[in-house]
């Protein structure tokens, strides 16, 4: 396999239980080079689990994942080399200022002048004149500006954004997607955890919808639509949202805050344990819908 | 990997001792409650304490200087916890730097901030009347054996402030240690104890680790004393330090 071949990211079969709680049960997917990839799922699904494995902050119990053909679990330090973690919450030192924050990072990534550096993002993120101020005075909106901004020194060739518009107001949100395009346009990967629909829609080449522990479907958005019922399409004006495939799929149960631990269903036979992550089988227990929507084609 | 080890030690000693110095109470506050101690214990318990010949500041400052580290090194389990639960522990743990830099960063913000602490608790004791005739040596000694203690007791700091669930859970953990030197020679003489307190004040790590600071500062020969403090401290700093690395290494598993 050539470098351009090995994928920005692989998983496979990987599992992952908190205690008794499984939070995942096999979850594959591929995201390609330049690829901004959405890993779309409710508030409990396991995104923040599946980036978190993904950054060396968390060990699968089973499976395996690469990022640019490196493995999380045996060359962590390679991964972490290539990648950037904007976590959940805003990871930035409040008692320090904005530019303090970024010459640290820009230390720790070893970049050469790491003030030009700071200098340079606080001006991209239109953090200049708040760059002496204490990052404690800042707004939501500020911090995560700076908080990615953080992620984007020494230019990572893959960039992980764990919900990165959570809590964030409607101005703010569009500073940020107006961010995920930019990198998009350098040809950094990206991938994007969000629960929310409009989100993946806008920003996403490829979406994938992680439920229960496993991912049940990914595709472009395009090919996600054709999941749904033709005749749905026939006699609504609009074309569906995400938001349509999202309900018709996962089906209208309440927002769930914890994944069931119920046991794998029997028709879907899944392959454990080691071994059991084939390189190029279909999720066995997902759809993939380039395959379903090729195979209705024929 | 060593040279990145040091250089991200410095980075992020850097940023710890600017936490410090943007809140210089929590020196204020470490140097504090040992200098209260020491005023209660010098004029208003002082008169009727028979700890010997000598004045009373000189017997007590070594007890002293021991809760000073006591309570500075509960700054380390805080510090170490708003990590934790600010996130930014895990972005310093994505990122490609040496991943124990993180801890030790922490372990020599103690170290300056506790040195600082002790250095303003003897200057009050001698604005207080306190005295040594300890010579360079015995002061070079002293400092080592306090630089010592600082290190194992902020180790120990390390595992709450990594395992606690709160921030008051974190800095708790330093309460006993701040009590032990009361159970010890620290204040008063274990003779007037009565025998299985005794027995504990005498076995405990703070009575021969006071011993031999008092030895020092009075320019007496230290005796025994001083390797029975020095097994304390490295052994509780080697167990300490396991614990700690073993935590560490379960928060990314
Ligand atoms: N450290 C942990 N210990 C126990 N349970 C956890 C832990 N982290 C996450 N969980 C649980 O695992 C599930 C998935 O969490 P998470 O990956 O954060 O989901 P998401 O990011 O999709 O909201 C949730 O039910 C959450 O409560
Ligand atoms: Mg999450």
């Amino acid at each position: 396999m050539t470098e351009q071949e090995v994928p920005a990211i692989r998983v496979r079969g990987l599992e992952k239980a908190y205690k008794r709680l499984k939070v995942l049960r096999g979850v594959d997917f591929d995201v390609a080079r330049g690829q901004v990839f959405a890993l779309l799922g409710s508030n409990g699904a396991g995104k923040t689990t599946v980036v978190n494995i993904l950054a060396t902050l968390l060990k699968a119990d089973a499976g395996t994942a690469t990022v640019l053909g490196y493995d999380v679990a045996t060359h962590g330090a390679d991964v972490r080399e290539s990648i950037s973690l904007t976590g959940q919450f805003a990871a930035v030192d409040e008692i320090l200022t904005g530019r303090e924050n970024l010459v640290l990072i820009a230390r720790l990534r070893h970049v050469k002048d790491p003030g030009a550096v700071a200098d340079a993002l606080l001006e991209r993120v239109s953090l200049t004149d708040a760059a002496a101020r204490r990052v404690a005075t800042y707004s939501g909106g500020m911090r995560r500006r700076l908080d990615i901004a953080m992620s984007l020194i020494g230019s990572p060739p893959v960039i992980f954004l764990d919900e990165p518009t959570t809590g964030l107001d409607p101005q703010a949100r569009l500073e940020v997607w107006a961010a995920v395009r930019e990198l998009a346009g350098r040809g950094t990967t990206v991938l994007l955890t969000t629960q929310y629909l409009d989100e993946a829609e806008h920003l996403a080449d490829r979406i994938a919808i992680l439920h229960r522990g496993r991912i049940i479907v990914t595709g472009t958005l395009a090919e996600l639509r054709a999941l749904l019922p033709p005749a749905e399409v026939e006699y609504v004006e609009r074309q569906p949202t995400l938001e349509d495939v999202f309900l018709a799929l996962v089906g209208d149960e309440p927002p769930q805050d914890e994944p069931q631990q119920d046991e794998p269903r029997q028709d879907e036979p899944r392959q454990d344990g080691p071994g059991g992550a084939e390189p190029d089988r279909d999720a066995g227990d997902g759809h993939d819908v380039r395959a379903a929507s090729e195979e209705r084609q024929r | 990997m060593r040279t990145r080890f040091l250089s991200d030690t410095a980075a992020l000693l850097g940023r710890s001792l600017r936490h410090v110095l943007r809140s210089p109470d929590t020196i204020i506050t470490t140097s504090v409650m040992p200098i209260a101690f020491m005023l209660l214990f010098v004029y208003v318990f002082g008169g009727a304490v028979a700890a010997g010949p000598g004045r009373y500041v000189d017997y007590l400052l070594p007890g002293i200087l021991v809760i000073t580290i006591a309570s500075g090194v509960s700054y380390t389990a805080f510090r170490l916890f708003l990590d934790m639960a600010s996130g930014i522990f895990g972005r310093f743990q994505s990122l490609p730097i040496a991943r124990s830099s993180v801890l030790w960063a922490h372990v020599l913000t103690s170290v300056v901030a506790n040195a600082v602490s002790l250095a303003v608790v003897v200057l009050v004791a001698l604005l207080m009347g306190f005295r040594s005739g300890a010579g360079v040596a015995a002061w070079l000694g002293i400092a080592g054996l306090l630089l010592l203690l600082t290190f194992t007791l902020t180790w120990l700091a390390v595992l709450p402030g990594l395992s606690a669930k709160s921030a008051d859970g974190a800095s708790a953990f330093s309460y006993p240690l701040i009590f032990l030197p009361f159970v010890s020679s620290a204040f008063v003489p274990t003779r007037t104890m009565p025998g299985p307190v005794r027995a504990f004040a005498e076995h405990q790590p703070v009575t021969s680790i006071v011993d031999t600071i008092r030895a020092l500062f009075a320019g007496r020969p230290v005796g025994d004393d001083i390797w029975t403090a020095l097994a304390w401290c490295v052994g509780v700093l080697v167990i300490a330090y396991v614990l700690a690395m073993a935590a560490f290494r379960r928060k990314l598993a």
